[in-house]
């Protein structure tokens, strides 16, 4: 067995992204423990969505070191087998199937075997049919099962994909503004749910909002033009003079 | 689920009317008298033929165009390689019987002067190995090239040009005389397919018969293939392709599994075309003829394998008849076609029924309940 260079799940270090010369990541370093759930908060292009871009294989960085489990060199692995490593990723924007039903959304996303030869022989068993059960009982889309994801509000797209990302049963899930464009009793709804999933695996969640981020009570960390600002509780993080200048000063 | 339904309807819908045409086109040739209301002429049979292997490379173009979103212009080649591998079996039948009666060699190559039979002819006078080849010819073709192509991941507008621009070389290339197919003039004056006289007309029923057979089995597989968990990997790629990845699918594995597939039902409707017309030649590889079939699945409606069934029946029956009445508008009325359904229907001809058919089945499941009709009943 390889010996983990370092204990934490995911491992960044002095990452640099820059596109023609701009740098979008700036020597970011961050570090996720096992079971932790993280707040990124930060004005718009900080290097929030870029960074997921980075930790989810879409975008190699320039620069630096990005670890999972302590063993799997990131930059060096593309998104499929990122993926497959337990990475999942919920996108700005929703991003689901349209033209397939909510059901089906779910199916494809369960975590089973991704070859062409296995799906070509599988066609949704009862077994799969029981875990789709309990996900869309969690992201409260029971009702919806049998209607095209298309045809949904934008709240349940949202949930839709949280469910798409339980069902890979991923360790760390990325979650990019999940309350863009929610009600604020939906909002409430998202921070209960996203919380219930922290108790058992990481969590990365990217918001703007900030009642959202104090309801999810965790540790908080600021980028700024590609680096970290600050990090600590949100108190503590709000009150951090550069973050005040760069969040109020604009 | 709703659509499942429908799929199942579709297809029972699709193989009787096949089973029907199987049993009628033969029926209506060697029964009713000539000159009969009823009599299906001679020619028509190999006609007809014809439109079936069209069919069925339309078919494997929605395979990958109407589920997959990958838009091949250039399957014309996978059609035309399946049916030189069956002219190079149907050129050796000929034996001596050729002008210059050589036992061996083609009458082309006596004509350039060659002395020995190149060494792909070998086998071809063997019908397993002849027919195993009318696969594994365009198979090794779409793999190698969908392979260099997906892992690039070259897509969209610029997959297109690069399938286009394969025919193309490929046309050429078979243009060359020295390139041992013939050139030009491709193969042809063929004999007997398996001992049966070519020209026979039970060989040309049983021919057509074996169409249909095709084209149904054609038709099935696809529908397992789309039905499965793989055809709903599919859609998810031609809908999102990026998603697809996040979610841990080999996204180029796909389509290079359903790009070769689709390459495979192209080549056999290139072999069963082959006998039925009496000759191959390059001018299949045309870069038109790839782009006619997206046509012909665009206007019977794509992402339905039914519709590209309907749509090559529709537009080749359309073309034998303008070229006949009417030559010189085929063209316009062929661009005209295509731009109305593009405009006015863009599911194509059974997408648009298909609409029409859920909406007045609403209405009447409206009307039947009092109570509005919730979809978590379905
Ligand atoms: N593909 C790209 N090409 C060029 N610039 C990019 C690209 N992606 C992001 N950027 C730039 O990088 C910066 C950070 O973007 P992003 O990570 O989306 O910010 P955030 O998610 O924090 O709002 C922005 O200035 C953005 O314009
Ligand atoms: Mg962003």
């Amino acid at each position: 067995m390889t010996v983990p260079v370092t204990p934490t799940l995911l491992y960044l270090d002095n990452i640099t992204v820059s596109f023609d010369g701009f740098r979008a990541l700036n020597a970011l370093s961050l570090a996720i423990d096992h079971a932790e759930m993280r707040a990124i908060i930060g004005p718009n292009g900080a290097g929030k969505t870029t960074m997921m871009d980075v930790i989810t294989g879409k975008t190699q960085p320039n620069e630096g070191t990005a670890l999972f489990e302590g063993t799997h060199d990131l930059t060096a692995l593309d998104e499929t087998a990122i993926a497959e490593l337990g990475i999942g990723r919920k996108f700005q924007t929703p991003t689901i199937f349209e033209m397939h039903t909510v059901e089906d959304n779910l199916l494809l996303a369960l975590k089973n075997r991704r070859g062409p030869l296995a799906t070509l022989l599988s066609r949704g068993v009862n077994q799969d049919m029981v875990r789709i059960d309990a996900l869309l009982e969690r992201v409260r889309l029971t009702a919806q099962r049998h209607r095209r994801a298309g045809e949904l509000s934008h709240g349940q797209k949202q949930w839709l994909e949280i469910g798409m990302l339980l069902a890979q049963e991923p360790k760390l899930l990325l979650i990019d503004e999940p309350a863009a464009g929610m009600t604020d009793q939906e909002t409430a709804d998202t921070a209960d749910l996203l919380r219930d999933i922290a108790r058992s695996k990481a969590v990365i969640v990217v918001e703007h909002d900030m009642t959202f981020v104090r309801d999810l009570g965790v540790k908080v960390t600021c980028l700024h033009e590609g680096s970290v600002l600050a990090e600590g509780s949100l108190d503590a993080v709000s009150a951090n003079e550069r973050v005040v200048e760069v969040y109020l000063g604009r | 689920m709703r659509t499942h339904s429908l799929f199942d309807r579709q297809t029972i819908l699709v193989l009787s009317l096949l089973a029907a045409a199987a049993i009628l086109v033969p029926t209506m040739n060697e029964l009713p008298p000539p000159g009969s209301a009823l009599h299906l002429s001679d020619h028509l049979v190999p006609l007809l033929g014809k439109y079936v292997c069209f069919a069925l490379l339309a078919l494997s173009v929605d395979l990958i165009w109407g589920f997959s979103g990958i838009l091949s212009l250039g399957h014309g080649a996978f059609f035309a390689l399946g049916g030189y591998a069956m002219g190079m079996y149907l050129m050796r039948q000929i034996g001596p019987r050729g002008v210059y009666g050589d036992p061996i060699l083609p009458d082309f190559m006596i004509f350039l002067n060659w002395k020995e039979l190149p060494w792909f002819w070998h086998g071809f006078d063997w019908f397993p190995f002849a027919a195993l080849m009318v696969l594994l010819v365009p198979g090794a073709l779409a793999l190698v090239f969908g392979w260099f192509a997906f892992r690039s991941r070259v897509t969209g507008v610029y997959f297109s040009i690069i399938t286009q621009a394969m025919t193309f070389a490929l046309m050429l290339a078979f243009f060359r005389n020295d390139m041992g197919l013939g050139g030009n003039n491709g193969l042809t004056d063929f004999k007997e397919i398996l001992g049966f006289p070519v020209q026979n007309g039970s060989t040309r029923i049983a021919l057509f018969v074996l169409s249909v057979l095709a084209l149904a089995s054609g038709y099935l597989l696809c529908r397992w293939v789309v039905g499965s968990t793989f055809g709903k990997v599919l859609v998810a790629v031609r809908d999102a392709e990026s998603r697809t990845r996040f979610l841990g699918y080999r996204v180029e594995h796909y389509k290079l599994t359903v790009f070769t597939l689709s390459a495979l039902l192209a080549g056999v409707a290139g072999a069963l075309y082959v006998p039925q017309v009496g000759i191959i030649n390059p001018s299949e590889f045309a870069p038109a003829n790839s782009i006619e079939v997206v046509i012909w699945v665009a206007v019977g409606g794509r992402g339905t394998l039914a519709g590209a069934i309907f749509g090559a029946l529709l537009v080749n029956a359309g073309k034998t008849w303008f070229t006949a009445a009417l030559p010189e508008f085929w063209l316009f009325a062929l661009g005209g076609l295509f731009v109305f359904v593009t405009l006015f229907m863009p599911r194509g001809i059974l997408g648009a029924a298909g609409d029409l058919w859920e909406r007045s089945s609403q209405k009447l499941r409206a009307r039947r309940s009092p109570q509005p009709a919730t979809h978590a009943a379905e």
